[in-house]
C-alpha cells in the first residue's frame, strides 16, 4: 500500500535517471519517456479505483508515524489530479517525439521533463507543508531548465522574468512556512487542520492566511501576480508550453484547495473576500488581455489566467456545489488548455508562424485539425455540450445558489469574451485564406510525424467530448471531493490513525 | 592563474578537503554533517584544484562527467530507499545489516542510511561542480 503512493514521484525520477543516461540517442529516449508514462498512468488508475472504493489513504515514509515523519496521503482531488496529469504527461511524451529537435534531447529535455512530472506528482500526494515545498522545488527547477533549454534569446528572455517572479513566491512560500511552524509546531497538514484550531491569534493567522495567497497565488498567477505568464510561455518549444499551460499553475491552484480547505477552514470572510475579488479580477483581466493578443500561444497564455479565475473562484464560494464546480473544471480545464496549445504547434508546423496575421487557410488545408481544435477551443469558451458548459453550469448554479448575481455575471461575460477570443483565432488562423498564398496540409508531413501530432490531441479531444457528453459520473467524483475537502474527518483519520501498510 | 604557491599548496590542500570531506560525511551519522556538507567540501576541492591548475586537469582528475556523478548519486539515493521493500517495510524506512558480531554489542552493522548519505554526497558534488565546470568554460 505505501509503496503504492510513493511511485506517482518514484516512477518518474526513475525515467529522468535512464532518460539521462539515454540522452545521446533521440529515439531510444523517446521511447523510455512514453513507457515511463504510461506506467505513471497505471499507477494513477489504480490509486483512483483505490480511492474511490476505501476512501482516502495514506502512507508513512520510512515508517515515521505522523505528525513526525512525512506523510504521503491520495484523497479524491490528489487521485483526479494524479491521474489527469498523467494522462497529460503521456501526450506531451507522444507530442515531443516531434516537436522536440535533437539538440534538446541531448541536452536532456526528457530528463527535465520527466522530473517535471516528478515534481507535480509529488506535490499532489504529500501531506506534509515542507514537502510539498520541496516538491515546487523539484518542479521548479526543472521548468527553469526546460523554459531555457536550447538557449535561443527569447527564450533567455522569458526565463529570466519566469526565474525571478517564482523565486519571489518560493521564498513567501517558505517564510510562511516558518512562521506556520512557529505558530502550531507541525507541518503535517491534518494534524495543523487540528493544531490551528486551536491557536489564540487571530491577527497571525490572518497574516499567515494572506502570505500564502501571495506564494500560492504567484504560482497559480493569479490578479495581480499574474504577469510572469504571458512573459515566458509563448518562448519554449510548444510541448514544453502545453505541459506548463496545464499542469504548473494547477499545482498553485492545488495547493491554495489545500490550504484553504484543510490547514484555514475556520478562517472565513476576510480571506474568503481576499480569494473571491481575486477570482473575479483574474477572469476579467485575463480574458480582456487575451483580447488585445495577436499572436496564438499569446491569446492561449492569457486563458490559462482567465481560467485560473475560474478555479479560484469555486474555491471563494466555499460552498459543495462550488467546490464541486472548482474540481470538474479543473480536470476540463487541463485537458482542453493543453490540447489547444499542441494544436497551435501544429498549426505552426503547418501554416509557419504563430501570429495570426500571418497564418491562415488551416480549415481548408487541414479539416480534421480544425475539427480538434473546434473541440478544445468551444469547450474552453463553455459551448453547450461541450465539458467547459458543465464545469461553468456548476460554478454559475453555485453563485446563484449563494444570490451572488455580481458573480454570476463576471463569469457569463468572461465566458462571453472566451468565445470572442477563440473566434478570432478560428477566423484568423483557420477561415481566412493564408496571406501568403499557401497552407500545407496534414498530408505533407510523413506518416510518423503524422501520428505523433494527432494521436495525443485526438487522445485530449475524446477526453474532452467524453467530459461532455456523460458528465454524469465525473460530476458525481466531483461532489465526493467537495464532500471530502469541506468535512475532512476520513482524511484526519487516515493520516494521524496512520493503520496502513 | 598560473602561481606556483597555490599550485604547491593544492597539491596538499585538495587532498586533505577530499579526506576531510570523507570524515563529515560518516560523521553525519551520529552527529552534526552529513551527505549535503560533505558534498560542497568535496566540490569545493575541486573547484580550486580547477583554480589552480586549470579546467582540464580538475576534469581529468575528476575522471568522469560531473552530471553522471551526480545522477548516480540520486540513483544511489533513491536504491537505498527501495531497499526495505525486501523485509516488508514502508519506502525509506531504516534497514540494517549486521556485518560483524550483534549491533547491541559492539558489532559492525551497516545502513541504508549511509547509502542514502552517499548519494547524497555524489549528488551535491556532481550539481556543484557542473554549474562550476559550466561557468568557467563561460567566462
Amino acid at each position: 500500500m505505501s509503496w503504492l503512493l510513493a511511485l506517482p514521484f518514484f516512477i518518474p525520477i526513475t525515467t529522468a535517471l535512464i532518460a539521462f543516461l539515454a540522452r545521446g540517442r533521440k529515439h531510444l529516449c523517446s521511447v523510455i519517456s512514453i513507457t515511463g508514462c504510461f506506467a505513471a498512468l497505471c499507477v494513477s488508475i489504480a490509486i483512483v479505483t483505490l480511492v474511490v472504493s476505501g476512501g482516502p489513504q495514506a502512507a508513512q515514509m520510512g515508517d515515521w508515524q505522523a505528525p513526525y515523519g512525512i506523510t504521503l496521503i491520495a484523497d479524491r482531488l490528489s487521485a483526479v489530479m494524479l491521474l489527469i496529469s498523467a494522462i497529460v504527461g503521456l501526450c506531451v511524451a507522444l507530442f515531443a517525439i516531434s516537436d522536440i529537435n535533437e539538440n534538446r534531447v541531448k541536452l536532456g529535455f526528457h530528463c527535465f521533463f520527466q522530473l517535471l512530472l516528478a515534481g507535480v506528482s509529488g506535490s499532489f500526494v504529500t501531506g506534509d507543508l515542507f514537502n510539498l515545498y520541496v516538491w515546487f522545488e523539484v518542479m521548479l527547477i526543472a521548468s527553469f531548465a526546460l523554459l531555457v533549454l536550447g538557449g535561443e534569446k527569447i527564450q533567455l528572455d522569458g526565463g529570466i522574468k519566469y526565474v525571478a517572479l517564482n523565486l519571489v513566491s518560493t521564498l513567501l512560500m517558505l517564510t510562511s512556512i516558518g512562521l506556520l511552524y512557529g505558530l502550531t509546531g507541525t507541518l503535517n497538514m491534518a494534524q495543523l487542520h487540528i493544531s490551528l484550531a486551536e491557536v489564540d491569534n487571530p491577527v497571525a493567522i490572518s497574516t499567515l492566511a494572506v502570505i500564502f495567497i501571495c506564494a500560492f497565488g504567484i504560482k497559480a498567477a493569479i490578479f495581480p501576480l499574474f504577469f510572469w505568464l504571458p512573459a515566458s510561455y509563448h518562448v519554449p518549444p510548444v510541448a514544453v508550453t502545453a505541459v506548463f499551460a496545464g499542469l504548473l499553475t494547477k499545482v498553485g491552484v492545488y495547493a491554495l484547495i489545500r490550504t484553504f480547505t484543510l490547514i484555514f477552514p475556520n478562517d472565513l470572510g476576510f480571506t474568503q473576500n481576499i480569494l473571491l475579488g481575486a477570482a473575479l479580477l483574474t477572469m476579467l483581466t485575463g480574458v480582456l488581455g487575451a483580447a488585445a493578443q495577436y499572436e496564438f500561444r499569446k491569446i492561449l497564455s492569457f486563458h490559462i489566467i482567465s481560467q485560473i479565475g475560474f478555479l479560484i473562484l469555486g474555491l471563494a464560494l466555499n460552498s459543495p456545489l462550488a467546490l464541486a464546480g472548482t474540481v470538474f473544471y479543473m480536470i476540463h480545464n487541463i485537458v482542453a488548455k493543453t490540447n489547444l496549445f499542441l494544436i497551435s504547434g501544429t498549426a505552426q508546423r503547418l501554416a509557419g508562424s504563430y501570429e495570426l496575421n500571418e497564418i491562415g487557410g488551416l480549415y481548408k488545408a487541414s479539416p480534421l485539425l480544425s475539427t480538434f481544435f473546434f473541440i478544445a477551443a468551444f469547450s474552453l469558451a463553455g459551448f453547450p455540450p461541450l465539458s467547459g458548459f458543465w464545469a461553468k453550469l456548476l460554478l454559475v448554479k453555485a453563485s446563484l445558489d449563494q444570490t451572488a448575481y455580481f458573480v454570476t455575471a463576471v463569469a457569463l461575460i468572461t465566458g462571453a469574451l472566451t468565445l470572442f477570443s477563440m473566434s478570432k483565432i478560428w477566423a484568423e488562423a483557420f477561415w481566412k485564406p493564408h496571406p501568403q498564398g499557401h497552407c500545407k496540409s496534414l498530408y505533407s508531413l510523413s506518416v510518423a510525424e503524422r501520428l505523433q501530432r494527432l494521436l495525443p490531441v485526438s487522445l485530449l479531444a475524446s477526453i474532452t467530448l467524453i467530459l461532455g457528453f456523460m458528465p454524469e459520473p465525473f460530476i458525481e467524483y466531483a461532489l465526493g471531493t467537495a464532500g471530502e475537502l469541506l468535512h475532512p474527518d476520513d482524511y484526519l483519520e487516515a493520516v494521524l490513525t496512520g493503520s496502513s501498510h | 592563474m598560473n602561481s606556483i604557491i597555490l599550485q604547491t599548496a593544492t597539491r596538499v590542500l585538495v587532498a586533505l578537503i577530499l579526506v576531510f570531506s570523507v570524515y563529515m560525511l560518516l560523521r553525519g551519522h551520529n552527529y552534526p554533517g552529513g551527505g549535503f556538507i560533505a558534498g560542497l567540501i568535496a566540490a569545493s576541492a575541486f573547484a580550486l584544484f580547477a583554480m589552480a591548475w586549470g579546467m582540464e586537469a580538475a576534469q581529468s582528475a575528476l575522471r568522469i562527467p560531473p552530471g553522471n556523478l551526480a545522477v548516480s548519486g540520486v540513483a544511489l539515493a533513491g536504491l537505498s530507499g527501495l531497499m526495505a521493500i525486501f523485509y516488508g517495510d514502508g519506502p525509506f524506512s531504516g534497514q540494517w545489516l549486521t556485518l560483524i558480531g550483534a549491533k547491541e554489542e559492539d558489532g559492525i552493522v551497516i545502513s541504508n542510511v549511509l547509502f542514502f548519505d552517499i548519494g547524497v554526497y555524489l549528488t551535491v558534488l556532481g550539481a556543484v561542480l557542473t554549474l562550476i565546470f559550466a561557468l568557467e568554460e563561460a567566462s
